[in-house]
């Protein structure tokens, strides 16, 4: 008995513990690849995207695997912190010279940006039962494309312009366009570095985990299993639910504005459904609850089309058929059994 | 102990619902006391989960009232309701399936504790004061129903005589004043069922609260209540005390077909 209880809290804690230690050992060996000018270009460029759809990913297990409930919105998400963050980020190069202040402080505005907009969707929609988070999210990665595919806006020493639709904006002198339509963000400050990505997914892994095992965390996952047994014991399900989705929107708003903050320029259509559907992959693919899982899936599905450009054409194929494979893999008892053996983490230490 | 001087936790008059052209329940009055345990027995299909079901709502009554320690129910949640001192168990077995063992016990505390999502991220000491609080209520409830060794096995492996002991765990868990059993012996061998009825009254005594029970198994219903109602087609057939009910034509009739 006494092993199986130390095995058990071992594996609780070796979860996280695999999770934190695999990101770091990474940043070092990367820093010191970097130092030594061993890393490509091609790779380096890479370094800071890979943290953001990490965090993305993360965010998204938390609403999906956790949770229990499909997102098909987290690219409209990304979306909503990035350009928020880009319009800070130009607003503060006024008055904050120190790029790390501006790069935190236009984070967290994406991040509150996309929470706020998460909340707005949620309140509504986590009432119902059924699959409506999918279709509404799915709207609102569509409608928020378009929108920001609309949208002017410039700040001169008067303050914020906008006009939606056509360039109406008429910037004083020093006065610049935040966001240009179509074009999305042009001129913005690279402020983003590999260092502020890591520090940003340990945050985030932070966050997931110590929100997992928790209250709250229990409660998410109580009314993933049994939603009428969890409101038999009290738990308010629309609540717990919310919790998890609007945690998973502003992990994706901070991802988004990294990612802004990494170019000199974005344009809104980067942020299409395809993404949305790219992460939700990675997270399938990590394995539902499994962080470990999603960060090694999403370093690797990202890294590896891009090292191999000539796969470019086959990648929403390949992506395809893994899909397919994984839904008929994790509806079949037998095969289910074999690979609950091979998982990272929880379930077989516990059986 | 007279009637009168007892406390009604539970007070239901005149209960009733329909389905469609269906009358699931109908006409139900019971009145249940501090610290007793009664009995609700009937045929397949009289509407005994139903009336579960209409306590906790999950269903909303077509007629009737109830009263939970002296107030009225009609706009209570089924949330509402847990936190108000009723907590059930289920006929078909609702566990948290994929949580463990002891993590199905603790969401019964959800509202117990009061440690926000900050405390909880940032791992403040209320959050450890309150969770080192939880595990160890938790883990005293499990050894009450002999599931301590069984702590950290996810719940959706246990046998299932083990998961009903489970249910009624992280019922207890969320300190009610009534605990609903639907059917807690159903599965189990006569062996497992003395046992059973063993923690009924122990679980009433310890924690002083008033026990609502449906059972087939009679040897069980009629070891442990004090009061039984007979429901049959939705309607009540007979109230009273187990030897009046075991001697009441109409209750053998209804059970052993006409
Ligand atoms: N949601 C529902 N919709 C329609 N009919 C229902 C519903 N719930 C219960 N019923 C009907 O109400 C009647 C009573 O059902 P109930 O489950 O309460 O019986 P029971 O006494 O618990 O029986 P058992 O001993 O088999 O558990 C049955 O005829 C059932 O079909
Ligand atoms: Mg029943």
């Amino acid at each position: 008995m006494k092993e199986k209880l130390a095995q058990m809290f071992q594996s609780k804690n070796r979860s996280r513990t695999l999770s934190f230690g695999l990101v770091i050992i990474a940043y070092i060996v990367l820093e010191v690849l970097l130092l030594t000018g061993n890393l490509s270009s091609l790779f380096t460029s890479l370094l800071v995207p890979v943290c953001c759809y990490i965090v993305a990913a993360i965010g998204l297990n938390l609403n999906v695997g956790i949770s229990g409930e499909l997102n098909l919105g987290q690219g409209g998400f990304m979306s909503v912190g990035a350009f928020v963050a880009v319009c800070v980020s130009g607003v503060l190069s006024y008055s904050i010279p120190s790029p790390i202040i501006r790069l935190i402080a236009s984070i967290l505005c994406g991040a509150i940006a996309a929470g706020v907009i998460g909340a707005l969707i949620g309140i509504p929609v986590l009432k119902l039962q059924g699959d409506y988070l999918a279709i509404v999210t799915l709207a609102f990665g569509q409608i928020i494309k378009s929108i920001i595919n609309n949208l002017y806006i410039g700040y001169d020493k008067n303050g914020f312009q906008m006009s939606f639709v056509e360039n109406k904006l008429a910037l004083a002198e020093g006065g610049k366009a935040l966001l240009s339509g179509p074009m999305g963000a042009t001129g913005t400050d690279r402020i983003a570095t590999f260092t502020f990505g890591v520090i940003l997914v340990l945050l985030s892994l932070l966050i997931v985990y110590n929100l997992m095992y928790s209250r709250n965390g229990r409660a998410i996952m109580a009314a993933r299993d049994n939603r009428i047994a969890a409101e038999s014991v009290g738990i308010n399900v629309a609540n717990t639910k919310m919790l998890a989705f609007v945690t998973s929107a502003m992990l994706a708003g901070a991802a988004g504005a990294l990612y802004a903050l990494n170019y000199a320029t974005l344009a809104p259509s980067k942020f299409d459904f395809n993404l949305s559907i790219l992460i939700l992959v990675y997270v399938v693919l990590g394995g539902l609850g499994n962080m470990t899982g999603t960060i090694i899936a999403t370093t690797v599905l990202v890294l590896l089309p891009e090292l191999l450009r000539s796969l470019q054409d086959y990648r929403m194929l390949i992506y395809a058929i893994i899909l397919i494979v994984i839904m008929l893999v994790t509806n079949n008892e037998f095969l289910k059994e074999k690979f609950s053996k091979l998982r990272l983490g929880k379930k077989g230490a516990m059986k | 102990m007279s009637e009168e001087n007892r406390t009604p936790i539970l007070e239901v008059t005149d209960l009733g619902i329909d389905f469609g052209g269906l009358t699931a329940v109908n006409n139900l009055d019971l009145t249940i006391y501090e610290n007793e345990t009664v009995g609700l027995i009937g045929p397949n299909g009289a509407g005994k989960t139903t009336v579960f079901n209409l306590l906790t709502k999950v269903y909303e009554p077509t007629r009737g009232e109830i009263w939970l320690c002296g107030e009225n129910t009609h706009k209570m949640t089924t949330v509402q309701v847990n936190k108000a001192g009723i907590a059930r168990t289920f006929q078909n077995i609702r566990l948290f399936m994929n949580l463990s063992v002891l993590d199905n016990v603790k969401t019964g505390m959800h509202n117990e504790h009061s440690y926000s999502v900050a405390d909880a991220i940032l791992r403040l000491p209320k959050y450890k004061k309150e969770e080192a609080e939880i595990d160890e209520k938790a883990r005293e409830l499990l050894k009450i129903f002999g599931l301590e060794d069984k702590a950290e096995y996810i719940a959706g492996s246990l046998p299932y005589g083990e998961q009903r002991r489970l249910e009624i765990a992280r019922a207890l868990a969320t300190s009610p004043k009534l605990l609903l059993l639907d059917e807690p012996a159903a599965g189990m061998n006569p062996q497992e069922t003395e046992e059973l009825m063993d923690m009924i009254r122990k679980i009433r005594d310890q924690f002083h609260i008033a026990i609502l029970l449906i059972e087939h198994d009679m040897k069980l219903v009629m070891g442990i209540c004090e009061r039984i109602t007979v429901l049959n087609y939705g309607a009540m057939l007979a109230t009273g005390t187990p030897e009046e009910i075991q001697a009441n034509p109409q209750v053998i009739k209804a059970y052993l077909g006409e």
